[in-house]
């Protein structure tokens, strides 16, 4: 599982500034910048909520997931299955919080840098295809990700098999990889602690605005580079 | 969630039938439930059926701990859209004439939840969770309470550490809870947590979204809810600061007491009514083993002398 987080992660090209060599070998994670300023989302998304997002949430994620790592690499020298069994909720719950916000961070633009521009290119002609237009897509998304019950995540993301355009959720922290052969293009991150300081209870409002920081651009290339 | 839950109420027959992914429901599900407990044999009357209960103190008698504006939305729009929300998909479904308790159990189903579960038993979830608190609460559980906690969990400190650690560990959004268990090993609803032949027990359980330990015959005495809303804009992302905050300063072990007599006095009727049972099963067996003899006069002689 951890292993399987690092090739994807290095596949995908995330958060290769994040990543520092330890002892022995074992590899650690650290909270990768934001490509951005915390305000610069305004007013879409407050620059407190982008502080304490990156900073405490996503640190903690990554403070978490080094933790169990250490210990599945104690576990698996001293050959103790049950202990390394017991790591794997852990592991995908922090390791999982670890991939999806650095995805996030990367789908999000500041309006002035061509957040919430339309995608051009192949993207945009594979979203007219499959979804009828960008139109679409969005109100499908927004009315997905304000149907998950709890925590969690909606997705766009890219069939390797089907070469098609799909939408869908995963909870808490489940990366999309846990669905299937699914490349993530955009995450739309549900969790109260993404929207609550602004939008409170209103989830479709936050739903609603995000769109216009939306960073096609980067959906876009990660496209492009699977399709390829 | 609220527009999720406001989506489908838009139109509660379609989503009765054609429930979300995410709650696996089945629309034979759905008609199973209906055929269990239609009880009603008139016109169905279309009523709005459960209330919004009024906080049981002032929305601002938690402060500082529990601020008012994390009252007010968490009674106010949470709280309140659960209820509304359920009673929007329930109209007309043979489930809005059960207890709430019943609707949460039957919407379960067995695993397999109906779209009203979430609502129902979000619904039930903070009527407890008010009532699990009160102004100047926290401290030391009274008495036969604090005696069962030290039993069960070693003394009470361990239990706190229990319960935190439940709080602080449950991956996204859920509860923790306090639970007097009185069951059976096979619950008939759902995989009981927490198997073993000890019954009469206190024992700590978490529960992810608006799972409710009713779906595993437990006996709810205490809950902390740990969606973000209940903490959010008090603690950010400092849940166990709100954990904390909650077992020191708001915890009403009051009605943890009132909720412990409660269970105990309906396990014991429970224990009755099964003994009960199993006695007529028992003399059922025996009289069907042992069929009352019948002679009919002469036949058996007859029989024998030819
Ligand atoms: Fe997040
Ligand atoms: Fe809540």
């Amino acid at each position: 599982m951890a292993l399987r987080s690092l090739v994807s992660r290095k596949t995908l090209g995330l958060a290769s500034s994040g990543l520092k060599l330890q002892f022995r070998g074992l590899q650690t994670f650290s909270l990768p910048d934001l490509p951005y300023d915390y305000g610069a989302l305004e007013p879409a998304i407050s620059g407190e909520i982008m502080q304490l997002h990156h900073q405490k949430h996503h640190q903690t994620y990554i403070t978490n997931y080094n933790k169990a790592l250490e210990q599945l690499h104690h576990a698996m020298e001293k050959g103790d299955s049950s202990a390394v069994v017991k790591l794997q909720s852990a592991i995908k719950f922090n390791g999982g919080g670890h991939v999806n916000h650095s995805i996030f961070w990367k789908n999000l633009a500041p309006a002035r840098e061509g957040g919430g521009e339309p995608p051009h290119g192949n993207l945009g002609w594979a979203i007219d295809e499959d979804f009828g237009s960008l139109e679409s897509l969005i109100q499908k998304m927004s009315a997905e990700g304000a149907a998950v019950q709890g925590s969690g995540w909606v997705w766009l993301g890219l069939d390797k098999e089907s070469k098609k355009l799909v939408i869908e959720t995963t909870a808490n922290q489940d990366p999309l990889v846990t669905l299937g052969p699914l490349v993530p293009l955009l995450g739309i991150d549900v969790w109260e602690h993404a929207y609550y300081l602004q939008y409170k209870n209103v989830r479709p409002d936050y739903l609603k605005n995000i769109w216009k920081v939306v960073n096609w651009k980067y959906a876009g290339e990660v496209y492009d580079k699977e399709r390829a | 969630m609220v527009a999720a839950a406001a989506a489908t109420a838009a139109n509660p027959l379609a989503c009765s039938l054609f429930p979300s992914k995410g709650l696996r429901g089945t629309a034979s599900g759905l008609q199973w439930t209906k055929r269990q407990c239609t009880r009603k044999t008139g016109p169905l009357t279309v009523t709005a059926k459960f209330e919004l209960k009024p906080p049981p103190y002032p929305m601002d008698a938690l402060e500082p701990h529990m601020s008012k504006e994390t009252f007010e939305y968490h009674w106010g729009k949470h709280h309140r859209a659960y209820v509304n929300n359920l009673n929007k998909q329930i109209e007309g479904t043979g489930l809005d004439d059960m207890s709430l308790d019943d609707v949460v159990l039957v919407t379960y189903n067995k695993g397999d939840p109906l779209p009203a579960f979430n609502n129902a038993a979000q619904a039930w979830n903070h009527d407890f969770f008010w009532e699990s608190m009160k102004p100047g609460g926290g401290g030391k559980p009274p008495g036969e309470l604090l005696q069962l906690i030290e039993r069960d969990f070693g003394s009470f400190d361990e239990f706190v550490q229990e319960f935190k650690s439940a709080a602080a560990t449950q991956f996204g959004s859920g509860w923790a809870w306090l639970v007097y268990k009185a069951n059976r090993l096979d619950v008939g609803n759902a995989e009981n947590p927490c198997p073993s032949e000890e019954d009469k027990k206190l024992v700590v359980v978490k529960s992810p979204n608006a799972v409710n330990p009713l779906i595993w015959d437990y006996y709810p005495l205490l809950t902390i809810d740990v969606w973000e809303h209940a903490y959010y804009l008090d603690f950010q992302n400092r849940r166990p600061d709100y954990i904390s905050t909650f077992m020191e300063k708001l915890v009403s072990w009051d009605a943890v007491s009132a909720r412990l007599e409660v269970a105990k006095a309906r396990a014991a009727e429970r224990e009755i009514e099964e003994a009960r049972k199993k006695k007529e099963e028992e003399e059922k067996n025996f009289t069907d083993k042992n069929p009352p003899e019948i002679f009919i006069d002469g036949v058996a002689d007859d029989s024998e002398s030819d």
